[in-house]
């Protein structure tokens, strides 16, 4: 088991380090820099703006160096500053050395903040809504599918599926206006834009207060972004708990005179949701990325309206940064689905 | 023609003919199970009807998608106003003719209604384009993989985890920024030039396929390898060896007749994620050049005057909603149609 965890974990890493390579590559094969403006900078500013930041060197020096920036720590006697240069994800103090740890380099487009500022201020709010969407989906999605099919071919059974194929049917972006605008403009329920957290959040990530404060903003997106993945929960649910019921097992319960809810709990359900943690760390990773859409139709500050700008803008760090972030909750979400899945199967064994 | 074994036997009881029993190809019993499921059906002649609209939208279509009437911004037509009460305080009919836009006219006074036709066509079009392209690299890539086995399967399906590891969308965006902005100015003549010519007449539609179209494959990869791995060792494909077929034979005649169905029914439950795409790529802005509609962009026009027009954002969205619904419907009764066993799953 500890072998089979770190043998994943050296191979995520190397996942990781070819997707930044091609990420890196594919942005700087990108005509336009961060600095061409619609007025021209004069030549000099653009290369001491591009000696600033270390463009004027060749691509993989400038890869080579950003990578260094992210995994290798620096230490230093010194406390380092408050400025961009020395700023990072990580800073702390070992006995008398102080050291940074991570950092994502600063972003061209605003100055002031630093790509590491906008993961620690904005990364969290994309974070609860993705993971709230994410409750959403299977508080709704597991029990509709273990109801349907309990109660297989009733009208229950046929309502529960015309649910999940409606849910499936309507993208974010469909049903992110519709809620806005009964919510929002036509009942006036709840606010139309806007997060109810502000940085800095509890523990990193947390919002500080539970209050409606907070929910007013949060029912409308984290419904919308959720309800699509709580449809195929419950259709994959109900499939799964099917095939399970008729298995030889279940009879055998049924013959020992077990009662029929611990027939379901005890013996099917277990087996019935297999299946479904498969698809819940994709599932998971799918709604971090989808709370992109969202975050643009409830104007939520999160990460995703500065991915979209960043592109336009060149902004490289941002890109990277981003694009690196994804792609490791992407990669630790399969890794726990399948540490997840050999604690469910006991057949499963980790080589 | 089929016969039922039961009333056949009853028909042969009372009438005294011989029982016949006539075997059925699988894709006409799959057609036939196929008409048979209502929901199918529907979901089938929808998409039709959405096909026909989309191929004579000139024709259909009372404007152009691109005229505008400037005095005309915003135009409600009455049964709209009474449908939704709120608009009776702004909402302005055309002054010539009440009723000359069915569904309204956006802000800079287009006909909604035709823009909503006209914009079928980029997600309708995504629709077969997308499962096309993933099915060809999917197929093509996942049966070498599968078929030669070892060394060469080991290094591509590695591949195909990195490129897992992608987050899909941020990759499809990155990638049409790539190739809008690699090819805005090619030299004339080149490759490029010519794609470019061709992505601008299409109103910026070609790279959203290409975007779209290569971070959908991998999927498709994973399951043809799959599926040739289990078939090749079967005896049939044996026998076909031991008579001397090459690779290719086996290849084309052997294996993929028996492993195309379950690739093909996976697709079609794709569509509905490539239209999304398409439309979420251009609510954002980088999906079709404008004026050339699209919902998405729609919807993202029309969700900014939400509070005022609701019209403009709701029946693209409907539209949207509608297309979704009916591929999903045909998707699951294809699956069903083509794989009895596996009905009712996921």
């Amino acid at each position: 088991m500890g072998r089979y965890i770190l043998k994943r974990l050296l191979y995520m890493l190397l996942v990781l380090f070819v997707v930044s390579a091609i990420t890196f590559g594919l942005m700087h094969s990108v005509p336009g820099g961060p600095f061409d403006k619609e007025k021209p900078l004069p030549k000099e500013i653009i290369a001491n703006l591009e000696k600033r930041y270390h463009l004027d060197q060749p691509l993989p020096v400038q890869y080579l160096e950003y990578v260094k920036a992210l995994i290798i720590p620096e230490v230093s006697t010194k406390k380092f500053l408050n400025t961009i240069d020395d700023d990072a994800l990580f800073k702390f103090k070992i006995g008398k050395y102080y050291v940074k740890w991570v950092n994502f380099g600063p972003s061209y487009s605003s100055r002031s903040r630093t790509v590491n500022d906008m993961l620690k201020d904005q990364l969290p709010i994309s974070i609860q809504l993705g993971f709230l969407a994410f409750c959403v989906a299977v508080i709704i999605g597991m029990p509709l599918g273990i109801i349907a099919a309990l109660k297989q071919n009733s009208f229950i059974d046929y309502l529960c599926m015309a649910l999940a194929i409606f849910g499936v049917s309507v993208p974010v972006i469909v049903l992110g206006p519709i809620l806005i605008w009964i919510f929002g403009v036509s009942l006036k329920w709840l606010p139309v834009t806007g997060w109810g957290s502000k940085p800095p959040f509890a523990g990193g990530f947390l919002p500080q207060t539970w209050g409606w404060q907070y929910w007013k903003y949060a029912i409308m997106p984290m419904f919308a972004l959720g309800l699509s993945s709580s449809a195929s929960i419950a259709r994959l649910t109900r499939a799964s708990l099917l095939q399970v019921i008729r298995e030889d097992y279940i009879r055998t319960a049924r013959a020992k005179g077990l009662k029929e809810r611990a027939i379901i709990s005890g013996h099917a359900l277990k087996n019935a949701l297999i299946p479904v943690v498969t698809i819940l760390g994709p599932m998971f990773a799918a709604l971090l990325t989808g709370t992109f859409v969202t975050e643009t139709i409830f104007g939520i500050p999160g990460m995703g309206r500065y991915f979209v700008n960043s592109i336009t803008a060149r902004d490289y760090p941002v890109i990277m940064g981003t694009v690196l972030i994804y792609a490791i909750f992407l990669v630790v979400c399969n890794l726990i689905v399948d540490l997840v899945y050999g604690l469910l199967d006991p057949r499963i064994r980790f080589e | 023609m089929t016969v039922d074994l039961g009333n056949a036997l009853k028909n042969s009881n009372n009438a005294g003919n011989p029982i016949t029993l006539k075997s059925e190809s699988l894709g006409k019993d799959a057609f036939r199970r196929l008409i048979r499921n209502r929901a199918a059906l529907i979901g089938g002649i929808i998409i039709i009807v959405l096909y026909v609209i989309m191929i004579f939208a000139d024709k259909i279509a009372p404007f152009d998608y691109a005229q505008q009437t400037l005095s005309e911004q915003n135009a409600v037509p009455p049964w709209l106003m009474k449908v939704f009460p709120g608009m009776q305080a702004y909402g302005k009919p055309p002054v010539d003719n009440p009723n000359k836009y069915l569904l309204g006219a956006d802000y800079v006074g287009r006909d909604i209604l035709s823009r909503i036709i006209y914009g079928s066509r980029v997600s309708l079009i995504i629709a077969i384009i997308g499962p096309l392209i993933s099915l060809v690299i999917g197929i093509i890539y996942g049966s070498i993989s599968g078929f030669f086995g070892g060394r060469v399967d080991n290094i591509m399906m590695r591949i195909v985890d990195i490129l897992y590891a992608f987050p899909s969308l941020l990759f499809t965006i990155l990638l049409m920024t790539f190739f809008r902005n690699t090819l805005s100015n090619p030299a004339p003549g080149t490759f490029g030039a010519a794609l470019s010519a061709l992505d601008s007449s299409l109103g910026g539609m070609l790279f959203i396929f290409i975007g779209i179209g290569l971070t959908a494959w991998q999927t498709m990869a994973r399951l043809t390898r799959g599926q040739v791995l289990s078939i090749k060792e079967k005896e049939f494909v044996e026998a076909a060896r031991a008579i001397g077929s090459g690779n290719g034979r086996i290849m084309f005649r052997h294996i993929m007749p028996n492993i195309i169905g379950p690739l093909v029914v996976n697709e079609t439950l794709a569509i509905p994620g490539y239209i999304n795409t398409e439309a979420f790529l251009s609510f954002i802005g980088l999906g079709v050049n404008p004026p050339t509609p699209s919902w998405g962009a729609m919807i993202s026009d029309g969700s900014k005057v939400v509070r005022t027009y609701p019209n403009q954002t709701i029946f693209p969205a409907l539209m949207l909603a509608i297309t979704m619904f009916a591929f999903n419907f045909l998707g699951d009764g294809l699956r069903d149609a083509l794989d009895p066993q596996m009905r009712g799953r996921t």
